[in-house]
């Protein structure tokens, strides 16, 4: 076990700059998950831990020890790839057992430990097969038993679960959890898929054009977004942008979009009249009352109903939103509904796409 | 079953039937005519099977030619080629497949170069390069044209096949503690096999029934090999067919037999790719 300091790592292919200047300290056990869209540079910097990627400036530490010359295999770390890429030839045995002979481990206490690792993931009836033969959830379990056996100082993961089917996405997402609550392993994780994230992460890193944007607790980024990337990418469905001009009258002020249409602001901001500014709010916020009692009256131009609850397609003057509601009753497509965004719930960013803190 | 199905099935059948035997015809006449006695050769006319079989010639070919010298010159001379050529063509493949170097690019342009010239064109430097270095009429001589030869193509041959080996696989064998030569050893290689085997056996009959340069660079028949060797039974004044097909069905054997060895790779190599690792 071990912590992973990054400091200042830049990575360019030829003049194509990809990662510009990225700090982040890992604490040892901690699971840190990278989330961003696609094309950020995530697999880059997981990679450059790893020591598959030159890394072109900066510094990588692990322990405390400076590993940019090391080679992958002396930087003791496991990885999970998207592809699993396990061993066509070798036997889920084989596959597991394989880090563990290149080191020379004695036979029998090798024997120990993958039965040991075959039993936690339940693979037991299947270590003599090959990969081929093995379902996408298997082939996964036997990619993680790969990387579990040798007891490295660090996991990375890589999208591991994207190959899945939704349900043993969920069921391998529960594992893995329950897999590093036993092994209390540092892990950095790469994912896509915000529950994913959400529910993994001791801190999430959300990227965006090759440099972080937010680093904090799950709860922190979806409650407290730094910026609007964050904002809008975590949580789905996502946020609800409004996009005007302040104008602040007394102690009052509001916002006022480019149809027109005025949405009362929190009482306290720090934004002059005339300004450009945009409210956030997200769906499950966002307050639906009778048309006729709400100051604000929406369109409502589709219903989808989740099970759980329903997601309102809305438009307000030419501006489209979502609403999250558990309530089934009296919706109906092509109808009015007033809506309203408490205070305590939005959001405001500045012009440059900066939250302002909210009082 | 709709007729238009059948007869679908029955073309597709007919066809590959028709190709097969043009495709065979030749072999078949030529094991016909190396059992035919020379009594019924001219005198039968044209018939698909002799009235009579008779093993001669292949006795003949035997005891009394050259042909067994022949034939272990060629086995010498085709089985080294084959295989320096797939050492050096593995290990160049996967350097051009996974490597980005200095000069890579005029490296392929320049051994995609070598590929252009018709090999007519080159005997005459290659043996005024060879002689004075005592390397015509030795087997070795041949072993190193038909390497220099091969090794273009069969490197390109190899290359194809470790891009289709995905790059996970090294990579997942680094993080596991071995270096990049132990996973090209360990891993990639023995997924490389069917990619070997058919560069083995390409190398291997390219060098066996190359006629050119054995015949311009060998003289005289103790290091002749067996493509050059069959021309010895065509005298001034009569060819020994009967003879001359002997030799050929006995110098089919070697082919036939390593393809045979190989065969389970190169079936595997058609169908590998078909599942994701
Ligand atoms: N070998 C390479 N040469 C040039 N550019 C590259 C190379 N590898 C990656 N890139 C670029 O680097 C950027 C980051 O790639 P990376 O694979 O890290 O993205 P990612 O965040 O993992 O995306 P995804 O979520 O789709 O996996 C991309 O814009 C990609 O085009
Ligand atoms: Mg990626």
């Amino acid at each position: 076990m071990a912590s992973i300091d990054i400091s200042n790592i830049q990575k360019s292919y030829g003049i194509m700059p990809v990662l510009q200047g990225i700090d982040l300290e890992i604490q040892d056990g901690e699971f840190v998950v990278l989330v961003g869209p696609s094309g950020c540079g995530k697999s880059t910097l997981l990679r450059m831990i790893a020591g598959l990627e030159h890394v072109t400036d900066g510094e990588i530490r692990i322990d405390g020890r400076r590993v940019n010359e090391l080679a992958p295999k002396d930087r003791d770390i496991a990885m999970v790839f998207q592809s699993y890429a396990l061993y066509p030839h070798m036997s889920v045995a084989k596959n597991m057992s394989y880090s563990l002979r290149l080191r020379k481990v004695a036979s029998d206490k090798i024997a120990t430990i993958i039965a040991g690792a075959a039993t936690k993931l339940g693979l037991g009836p299947l270590m003599e097969r090959r990969p081929k033969a093995l379902s996408g959830g298997q082939r996964q379990r036997v990619a993680m038993g790969r990387a579990i056996v040798r007891e490295p100082k660090a996991f990375l993961f890589d999208e591991p679960l994207s190959n899945l089917d939704a349900r043993l996405r969920e069921q391998m997402r529960a594992e893995i959890k329950k897999l590093h609550k036993d092994l209390g392993a540092t892990s950095i994780y790469v994912t896509h898929d915000q529950i994913e994230a959400m529910t993994l992460a001791d801190r999430i890193v959300a990227m965006h054009g090759g440099s972080i944007q937010q680093v904090g607790r799950p709860l922190d980024l979806y409650d407290r977004p730094a910026n609007l990337f964050v904002a809008g990418f975590i949580g789905s469905p996502g946020m609800n942008f409004f996009e005007g001009r302040v104008s602040v009258v007394g102690e009052r002020s509001s916002l006022t979009l480019a149809d027109g249409i005025v949405l009362p602001l929190p009482a306290a901001t720090a934004l002059q009249s005339g300004e450009r500014a945009t409210l956030g709010i997200r769906p499950e916020h966002v307050v639906l009352e009778p048309a006729a009692a709400g100051d604000i009256r929406a369109r409502i131009d589709l219903i989808e109903p989740t099970g759980f609850g329903m997601i309102l397609h809305l438009t307000l003057g030419t501006v489209s939103f979502k609403a999250f509601t558990l309530n089934r009753a009296y919706l109906q497509a092509g109808g009015d509904i007033g809506v309203r965004f408490p205070a305590e719930h939005s959001h405001l960013f500045d012009k440059d796409g900066q939250a302002l803190n909210r009082p | 079953m709709t007729a238009k199905r059948i007869f679908g099935i029955l073309a597709h059948r007919l066809a590959i039937l028709g190709y097969l035997v043009f495709a065979l015809f030749p072999l078949y006449w030529l094991v016909k005519v190396s059992v035919t006695p020379n009594k019924l050769l001219y005198s039968e006319g044209v018939r698909l099977w002799p009235s009579r079989m008779s093993l001669e010639h292949f006795a003949f070919v035997l005891k009394h030619s050259d042909f067994p010298i022949f034939f272990k010159n060629s086995l010498i001379v085709s089985g080294s080629t084959a295989i320096i050529v797939t050492v050096f063509a593995s290990t160049a493949g996967y350097a051009l497949s996974r490597f980005n170097f200095r000069g890579k690019y005029w490296i392929v342009a320049l051994m995609l170069l070598t590929q252009m010239f018709p090999l007519v064109m080159l005997v005459a430097p290659i043996f005024k390069i060879l002689s004075p270095l005592g390397l015509t009429n030795s087997l070795t001589g041949l072993v190193i044209v038909y390497t220099a030869f091969n090794v273009p193509f069969a490197t390109f041959l190899m290359q194809s096949f470790f891009d289709g080996i995905p790059k996970d696989l090294e990579e997942a064998a680094m993080i596991d503690g071995a270096t990049q030569f132990v996973a090209f050893r360990q891993i990639i290689l023995p997924l490389t096999l069917p990619g070997i085997a058919a560069t083995l056996g390409f190398v291997f009959t390219a060098a066996w029934s190359e006629l050119l340069f054995s015949l311009m660079l060998i003289s005289g028949n103790q290091a002749a090999t067996f493509p050059v060797g069959l021309l010895s039974f065509v005298s001034k004044f009569s060819v020994d067919f009967g003879q001359m097909m002997a030799a050929g069905v006995m110098a089919l054997v070697p082919a036939c037999l390593f393809f045979l060895l190989i065969q389970r790779y190169l079936v595997q190599g058609l169908t590998a790719g078909a599942v994701k690792g």
